[in-house]
């Protein structure tokens, strides 16, 4: 017998197109009125697509998105002397940096950093006009706006690298380039100025949280599949009407390790290890450099770095301060 | 369905994933741990490559002694600037360890005119005098770098006229008009071993006397303006390029967990530190004012001259020639006279 199951699914249920409950708050933007099937998001979820509501700040979100994009990949194009094979080939190695430490916070012109304020900007604004449109949405849906909270963490973080911190270091120097070997060699080269980020207590719990919350998806999604045969997938009845798959799982994870969550604090912790990864990352990020100019000697004062042994007898000394050394 | 089938789709990623790994090493790599324990203080190599390098740095044989008496080189010949202390053996010695070394298809016309040996009239012969003050230099003012073990023409050229790895200043790409100047970012070069970091850190730290020490010196941040990300990102294309010359990862010089700590650094990190003092003396002093000397054509894209860098001499090796001194049989003619 053939399973309905998505992504390992040999069937696909389709029931016809629904457009759901009209938005109504619609001004001058109606909701799009077209929509179809998908057979390959029908592997994923649900095949149908649409209809869009875009509104207003959707519209001024993608506009914003896209002058960002454009100017981001146009100054990539012109740095290979618009060489469209040498613009496929290098593609991961170019960037649109900051501009050079000497112009401080000041608006520096368009060949040095200029380019990247501007789509810094309008990558900037994409994203807020993005999020007060999540937020609006789900207050119109009469949903509560935990998803926009969740996106409110990461942009937290976006702005801690590329405009709080920035902007208390006075120098737009310090933020990230736009690119996609550089932002990683940015990322690098800030963990060897500031004297290794792993000594930095944030970075450590922004760690826990991240890897916390995939054993926590982990562990949710594979009771959840586990208990689908009695109907476990229906988890936001069963928070107030317990029923036996609920009641499997529970015991379940009380004989593996003592204590079990429940279908509602489940999705609780989930959002919370899921937002307080940026949100720590972002403390940590932002008290670098403006607070902490070194992490590995801020470890040491405060005894969280293990002795070392010394490497040789007598130990390795800075030949600088023997002064005279050829 | 039957068009695109499962089975499809997996032969393709398949196909997808074995191409992501075609740029890696095959293994099996050999790890060897060069500190304390759960620090990941480790070198990794490659056997196979180990052999290839190995072949590839096979030192030649000394030329028999020569008769250290006898009439001075000065003497018996003309213009012998640098090695006229030599005896006439010695000297004669000498020279055809040099044309082994560095011309060995060319021999003596590479650097000398036949009809009279003693004229300047080739610009080589002007760089090889050079080269060899040089490398008594070296020898005599650089042993906390190359220590009693020396270097020769060989360590270099490897009996081709140019050494294979030295290097010139680059520019890179450049945007014309008001578009975003890469500013010598962004381009993938065996200087910077092909990452997205500055493309040429050699001139400004390998030439020049650029600040290499980045990484903040108190806990607390002072308030002052330390270095840059930008000098941190230069510096770390830099040690790529050191980490590449040498075949080592960083742990060879460096801890894992404090890059800036000479205490618990690897004593190799005191010779690095003087080996790069020491390619930027005689870039200083010797290699780049041959500029004017040169014909175009041995000129860099910003006709400048060519400059040595770490694999000049360690050519993927950390010890040059695998530590064997070719220098002990010529200590008296690669040495400045006394």
């Amino acid at each position: 017998m053939t399973d309905y199951q998505n992504i390992f699914t040999r069937v696909q249920v389709r029931g016809p197109l629904y457009a759901g409950i009209a938005p109504t708050d619609v001004g001058a933007f109606p909701r799009g009125s077209t929509s179809g099937f998908v057979y390959w998001f029908g592997k994923l979820g649900d095949a149908q697509v649409g209809p869009i509501y875009l509104g207003y700040l959707g519209v001024a979100s993608l506009v914003c998105g896209v002058i960002a994009f454009e100017i981001i990949g146009l100054n990539m194009f012109a740095s290979v002397n618009w060489d469209p094979i040498q613009f496929v080939r290098q593609l991961f190695w170019l960037s649109l940096d900051p501009p050079p430490a000497k112009y401080g916070l000041s608006i520096p012109p368009l060949n040095e950093g200029g380019w990247w304020l501007m789509a810094g900007f309008f990558l900037t604004m994409s994203i807020m006009l993005w999020w007060a449109r999540m937020y609006r949405r789900a207050r119109q849906l009469g949903m509560g706006t935990h998803v926009a909270w969740a996106f409110a963490a990461a942009i937290w973080l976006y702005l801690v690298l590329g405009f709080i911190r920035p902007i208390l270091m006075g120098s737009w120097s310090e933020a990230v380039p736009f690119g996609i070997f550089s932002h990683l060699d940015w990322t690098a080269a800030f963990s060897i100025r500031y004297g290794n980020l792993f000594y930095n207590p944030f970075h450590a719990l922004s760690i826990v949280f991240l890897y916390g919350s995939t054993l926590l998806f982990a562990m949710h999604a594979a009771t959840i599949l586990a208990v689908g045969q009695y109907g476990g997938e229906r988890e936001i009845e069963q928070i107030v009407d317990r029923g036996t798959a609920s009641e499997r799982a529970a015991l379940f994870w009380r004989w593996t390790m003592g204590f079990n969550a429940t279908m509602e604090s489940i999705h609780r912790w989930a959002w919370w290890f899921a937002v307080l990864c940026p949100i720590t990352g972002g403390i940590g990020i932002l008290l670098t450099g403006t607070v902490v100019d070194n992490w590995y000697l801020w470890g040491v004062e405060h005894g969280i770095v293990a002795p070392y042994p010394p490497t040789t007898n007598p130990p390795v000394v800075d030949p600088a301060i023997l002064g005279g050394a050829k | 369905m039957s068009f695109f089938s499962a089975r499809k789709a997996g032969a393709v990623i398949g196909a997808l994933m074995a191409v992501a790994l075609a740029g890696c090493e095959q293994p099996p790599h050999e790890s060897a741990q060069n500190g304390y324990r759960g620090t990941g203080m480790n070198q990794i190599v490659n056997k196979e490559t180990v052999e290839v390098k190995r072949a590839a740095n096979v030192v030649p044989e000394a030329q028999p002694p020569a008769d250290a008496d006898g009439q001075r080189a000065s003497q018996a010949y003309q213009n012998v600037q640098v090695l006229g202390h030599l005896s006439e053996g010695e000297f004669l010695r000498v020279m055809t360890a040099i044309t082994e070394w560095v011309a060995p298809e060319q021999g003596c016309a590479y650097c000398h005119n036949i009809e009279n040996l003693a004229e300047d009239s080739m610009y080589t012969k002007k760089v090889a005098r050079r080269m060899l003050q040089m490398t008594q230099t070296i020898n005599a003012n650089w042993t906390a770098h190359v220590g009693q073990t020396g270097v020769t023409c060989y360590t270099c050229h490897r009996g081709q006229a140019v050494p294979q790895n030295t290097w010139f200043s680059q520019k890179g790409h450049e945007a014309r008009g008001s578009a975003a100047d890469p500013m010598g970012h962004n381009q993938p070069t065996k200087a910077n071993g092909y990452a997205s970091l500055p493309l040429d850190p050699l001139t400004s730290l390998l030439l020049k006397d650029g600040q290499i020490r980045v990484a903040g010196n108190a806990a607390v941040s002072t308030g002052g303006q330390g270095e840059s990300i930008q000098q941190t990102e230069t510096v770390y294309s830099l040690m790529n390029h050191l980490s590449s010359s040498l075949g080592v990862n960083c742990t060879f010089c460096h801890n894992s967990r404090s890059f800036q700590s000479w205490e618990q650094s690897p004593p190799q990190r005191v010779t690095a530190w003087h080996g790069i003092r020491m390619v930027r003396g005689i870039n200083q002093t010797f290699l780049d004012p041959l500029q004017p000397v040169y014909p175009p054509e041995r000129l860099g894209p910003l006709g400048d001259a060519g400059k040595v860098g770490c694999a000049t001499c360690h050519q993927g090796v950390n010890k040059p020639l695998y530590g064997v001194s070719m220098f002990k049989d010529y200590v008296k003619e690669l040495t400045p006279p006394k």
